[in-house]
């Protein structure tokens, strides 16, 4: 399961890598990573297919998780199955939510991340 | 005719007795002249009975000339010495009558007439004298009621210009201390704005500290069960991701440090004390503080962060809490200034904030340029002052700019300029000189 996880914040990464290291070595997922709304564009154009879950992060300089989101579901839509989009935030309010889940999004969780969940959820869209 | 002589003595003392009249002499002299008064009065039926030929013509102008010679050197009568003066010439005449009576009593007899109208004279010239000096007296006395007033009124006024200087100088202490309490409202107000983008600010760091070293945890375990395994090269590669993860927790621990520190010193009373700044690393980090405290007001507004920092700038002698404030505050203007436009409901509007630096000529330049709704014209002049603001009551102090500049320009020796097109563009330069020597 190929899962894009968006996030300015370059440590994500290792951190995504490290908390998912038995699942990567068991080949159970697999991750990609964007610094950016517009760079995770350009990836999808060519890999859209191939993605399953798109992990982004709301708050970002230049384009906002929640326009990615409105990018996706409008030119990313039609192959099916659509990504499952999970839009991730530091702010967790009301108006943050009703937007992501006004734009499409298929989950709304906010930081910081608990891993277990996220776990879980994987496991849920897995089966 | 020895009479006039001692009516004269008699009204004379009687006279001073009333000049001394409620003045302070009074009790001095009151006694005294009035028993002498009636001393004289004594005299005269006393001796003009007993012996009234020989010692009575004599002893009237005696007892004149003598109360004359004792009252013109006494100073507490020296304003009545013309007065006293006048007496003279019926103490001369006295005694010229009384001596050519017994002198000469047939010449005497002649011109009696003569000589009783001299003293006559005498005693009405005392008389006339007497009323005009009355009348000088009165206008003196008027004069110095008249002076009297004047003071009064000279010294009300002087009172009264010296309350309203008090009061001015009390105005003067209040207004300064308004102004400082304002200057520090103003710092906490755009700390309060600050407060959401710095507690956001903090809580990134503080989840990659959690989360890298509660991942480190589990691959200790994971290591443990690799080494029990024997697995040596995979324990290794645990140990480098490990060792990675820790050098992470502190990394993102001084950032969260970092930002905390730098809480405290735009909130600390400035210090004034001018220390070596990167002004590159001071306007990065008010530019997230402030972009950050806005969308933690406004969350749905985003904007792009452009940086074009110089690479070659030296540091630079400012305070830098100040120059903080002044960029927090060009920040601040500029990120409420495109979220302004977005609210005008361009669909195509991205807004866009920059901050620049570069060394020229001996200066740092700070840029900071947002596409924002720019300055209209004809409150350009005016944005530099004190309480001006375009900003909905209560949500500006209008004192931002105007302390930027007292900073900039009067605290640092600087120059900050602006400018603008409304409704595309505003950019304020900010020039700060090298040299330490700025004031």
């Amino acid at each position: 399961m190929k899962i894009l996880v968006v996030d300015d914040e370059a440590d994500v990464q290792p951190l995504f890598l490290q908390r998912f290291r038995k699942e990567i070595r068991n080949q159970e997922v697999e991750f990609d990573f964007a610094l950016s709304g517009e760079e995770a564009l350009k990836y999808l154009e060519d890999k859209h297919s191939e993605v399953v879950l798109i992990l982004s992060d709301i708050n970002m300089p230049g384009m906002s998780g929640i326009e990615l989101l409105g990018h996706i579901r409008e030119d990313f839509g039609d192959p099916p199955p659509p990504p499952v989009v999970m839009m991730v935030t530091a702010y967790g309010d009301d108006e943050n939510y009703r937007q992501a889940m006004d734009k499409g999004a298929n989950d709304f969780l906010t930081k910081p991340l608990d891993f277990d969940l996220l776990k879980q959820k994987l496991k849920n869209l897995a089966e | 005719m020895y009479f006039f002589v001692y009516l004269g003595a008699f009204l004379l003392l009687t006279r001073l007795r009333t000049s001394v009249k409620f003045t302070e002499l009074f009790d001095k002299w009151n006694m005294l002249l009035r028993w002498s008064a009636i001393g004289v009065a004594i005299s005269f039926f006393v001796f003009g009975r007993i012996m009234p030929d020989v010692i009575t013509p004599f002893l009237g102008p005696f007892i004149l000339g003598a109360i004359v010679a004792y009252t013109l050197k006494e100073p507490d009568f020296k304003p009545l010495k013309g007065f006293i003066n006048t007496h003279i010439p019926l103490i001369v005449m006295g005694f010229l009558d009384a001596f050519l009576d017994l002198v000469a009593p047939e010449f005497y007899g002649e011109y009696e007439d003569a000589f009783q109208i001299g003293v006559l004279l005498a005693f009405v010239w005392i008389f006339a004298r007497w009323a005009s000096t009355k009348k000088q007296q009165q206008e003196l006395r008027m004069m110095s009621v008249k002076k009297d007033e004047l003071e009064a009124i000279v010294a009300e006024r002087t009172s009264e210009l010296t309350n309203q200087r008090n009061e001015l100088q009390d105005l003067v202490k209040e207004l300064k201390a308004t102004q400082a309490q304002l200057i520090q409202s103003e710092k906490m107000a755009s700390l309060g704005e600050l407060t959401a983008g710095i507690a956001h600010e903090i809580q990134n760091p503080l989840n990659f500290v959690n989360n890298f070293s509660e991942v480190s945890a589990e691959l200790i375990e994971e290591m443990e069960e690799e080494l029990a395994k024997g697995d040596k090269d995979e324990a290794l590669a645990i140990a480098a991701d490990i060792k990675q993860n820790l050098e992470k927790i502190r990394h993102h621990g001084k950032r969260a440090d970092g930002i905390v520190k730098g809480m405290l010193q735009h909130s600390r009373q400035s210090t004034n004390v001018k220390e070596p700044t990167d002004v590159n690393k001071l306007a990065d980090e008010y530019l997230r503080l402030a972009y950050h405290g806005l969308r933690a007001k406004d969350k749905s507004f985003n904007a792009e962060l452009l940086t074009r920092f110089s690479e070659n700038l030296p540091t630079i002698e400012v305070v830098p809490q100040d120059v903080g404030r002044v960029l927090l505050n060009l920040f601040t203007n500029a990120f409420y200034a495109t979220q302004q436009k977005v609210k005008q409901g361009d669909p195509k509007f991205k807004p866009v904030v920059e901050v620049a630096t570069l060394l020229k000529r001996g200066m740092i330049e700070i840029f900071v340029r947002d596409n924002g709704t720019g300055i209209p014209e004809h409150i350009k002049d005016k944005i530099m002052q004190p309480f001006f603001t375009t900003k909905p009551t209560g949500e500006g102090t209008g004192l931002g700019l105007s302390l930027s500049y007292d900073i900039i320009v009067k605290g640092h020796n600087g120059k900050i300029d602006v400018q603008s097109k409304e409704g595309e563009y505003t950019e304020f330069m900010i020039s700060l000189p090298l040299s330490a020597k700025n004031s």
